[in-house]
């Protein structure tokens, strides 16, 4: 399988959902901005966007734009399908993400558009945005 | 000091339906299942429906009223359920010894299983609403555990050079202990080749990583201690039971940001710390461990998580033969929900109880104290100690 290329996951199985603490992210995905949000009073990243800071329980955040680049912290393959829609986008790469400069946050998405025998715990990607067939999903590529 | 729950309360029966694959149940339902297990559970017991005055259950349970108008079951004093999922299976019990020991009940039925025709569980994360939280993972394709628990699995892997071979073990270990159980749903061997050859589902988890989509009902019936030796069979203490999760776990493998220390684990640590506590023993203690296997790698983890080996070493601690009927600790010896049946981590309560019984198939000689997990998944885990 060294030459297959990973590609972008179902669409079937996503329906975005937002609520006030989480669109802002969406919205930025949607104008390819990759943000995270900051506690304004400790400096603390957290995602999922939740309401409360979990180390000081301040509703106060900062939309922080991001490099776009990352790490991968882990990943799976998923070469097989366990749903009848799945077939036409296998393989797919699903990872965690270590966003640079959002003190150590993860984001859970995917490598694409390179062969799957290339992706490494470890390595360096970068943001690419995927407009097809629903909202503005990022994904992550290979960085150079 | 000694804890209040400590060997108060006893399983005094347990009953279980056959083991269906995938939709051989049919045409009976998954309320007939369970009614069917509460009955054997009752008989075992020498108890009757009216004796039932109690329901404890995990992932949310079944309907009370519906089990009582179709049993006949007069009166219940007390009916709950822990929260989150799979892992609070052995936590139940726990919750059914906090019924009784509060006075609130006094014969409580635990019971769970499973259905898969309509819903397989292995992809059931796709059936779940859209929420702004599933928002953050469903839009990457992950659809099933199976593919969540895999990035767990590969983290394990970069960490400690943990290995599809140590995987392997974990999975050829139960398959040779189903063969030697003549309810367990996997008859033939299961060679290293074979597992090589099987389609890696999510790598690093191939076919025999994952545990069998199965159909099946399990009751256990919980009484006090001093009732308990009035009854039929010898009782099954409740040594120990915890539930919970650190802050830290909390949602896991939807959340993912869990540090690094605990990423790759099965977040039992905190609940078996406090089940040791609880119960006034150590690992090396434990006779017999039944290990909820939905995953080869969470058979791992869970091992050192419950310290019978150092944090990152199960690997080569399940492939030393540490695991086997004849190692140092015996896990899954039924077969396992990998190679048995999977009744959503009950028959891992079953297996404990026939061990501490003496009644097991692959009996460990002389077993006294029984370990349980129910889940690695979101909080609730939980853990349980039997003892004879
Ligand atoms: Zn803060």
């Amino acid at each position: 399988m060294t030459d297959l290329l990973a590609k972008r996951p179902p669409r079937a199985f996503f329906t975005l959902s937002t609520d006030a603490w989480t669109k802002p992210f969406w919205d930025a995905a949607a104008e390819h901005r990759l943000v995270a949000p900051r506690c304004v009073d400790c400096g603390h990243f957290r995602l999922p966007p939740t309401p409360f800071c979990p180390q000081c329980r301040s509703q106060k955040i900062d939309w922080v734009t991001l490099s776009g680049r990352g790490t991968v912290y882990s990943y799976t393959v998923v070469a097989r399908a366990v749903l009848p829609d799945m077939e036409a986008n296998l393989p797919y790469v699903p990872a965690i993400v270590e966003l640079e400069g959002a003190g150590g946050a993860r984001l859970i998405s995917n490598v694409v558009d390179v062969p799957v025998e290339a992706v490494r715990v470890g390595s360096a990607v970068r943001v690419v945005w995927d407009d097809e067939g629903g909202p503005t999903v990022p994904r992550f590529t290979l960085a150079d | 000091m000694r804890h209040a729950m400590r060997d108060r309360t006893a399983i005094v029966g347990v009953g279980s339906t056959p083991y269906y694959k995938r939709g051989q149940s049919a045409p009976q339902t998954l309320h007939e299942l369970v009614g069917k297990s509460i009955l054997a559970a009752l008989d075992d017991a020498g108890l009757g429906v009216a004796d039932v005055d109690g329901f404890a259950y995990f992932a949310g349970g079944f309907d009370t009223g519906l089990l009582m108008e179709t049993l006949g079951i007069p009166e219940v004093r007390f009916t709950a359920s822990l929260t989150g999922t799979g892992g609070g299976s052995a936590g139940a019990v726990g919750l059914a010894a906090a019924a009784i020991l509060s006075g609130q009940a006094e014969t409580v039925v635990v019971v769970g299983g499973n259905q898969q025709g309509a819903q397989r569980f292995g992809t059931i994360t796709s059936s779940y609403e859209a929420t702004p939280d599933n928002a953050f993972f469903a839009a990457s394709g992950l659809v099933g555990p199976g593919h969540m628990f895999a990035l767990l699995a590969r983290r394990h892997m970069h960490l400690y050079g943990t290995t599809r071979d140590h995987f392997a073990d974990v999975a050829l270990t139960m398959r040779r202990h189903a063969l030697g159980n003549p309810e367990a749903l996997m008859k033939k061997p299961l060679t290293r080749e074979d597992y090589h050859a099987a389609p890696l589902l999510a790598d690093p988890h191939c076919l025999f990583d994952f545990c069998l989509e199965s159909d099946g009902a399990i009751a256990v019936i919980v009484t006090r201690a001093e009732r308990a030796r009035d009854l039929r069979r010898k009782p099954v203490l409740v040594r120990a039971c915890t539930q919970g999760a650190s802050r830290d776990w909390g949602r896991s493998i939807y959340w993912m940001n869990m540090p690094d220390e605990s990423f790759a684990s099965s977040g039992h640590a905190p609940v078996a710390r406090r089940l040791y506590e609880q119960a006034d023993v150590t690992p090396a203690d434990i006779d017999v461990a039944q290990i909820y296997d939905h995953f080869t790698s969470q058979v791992i983890m869970q091992l050192e998580d419950y310290g019978f080996c150092a944090k990152g070493e199960g690997g080569p601690f399940v492939s030393s033969g540490a695991i086997a009927l004849d190692g140092s600790i015996p896990v899954n010896t039924d077969g396992g929900q990998l190679s048995c049946g999977y009744v959503w981590g009950m028959t891992h309560i079953r297996e404990a109880v026939e061990q501490i019984r003496g009644s097991a198939v692959n009996q460990v000689s002389g077993a006294e104290l029984a370990l349980v997990t129910g889940g690695p998944s979101v909080v609730p885990v939980s853990g349980l100690i039997l003892s004879s």
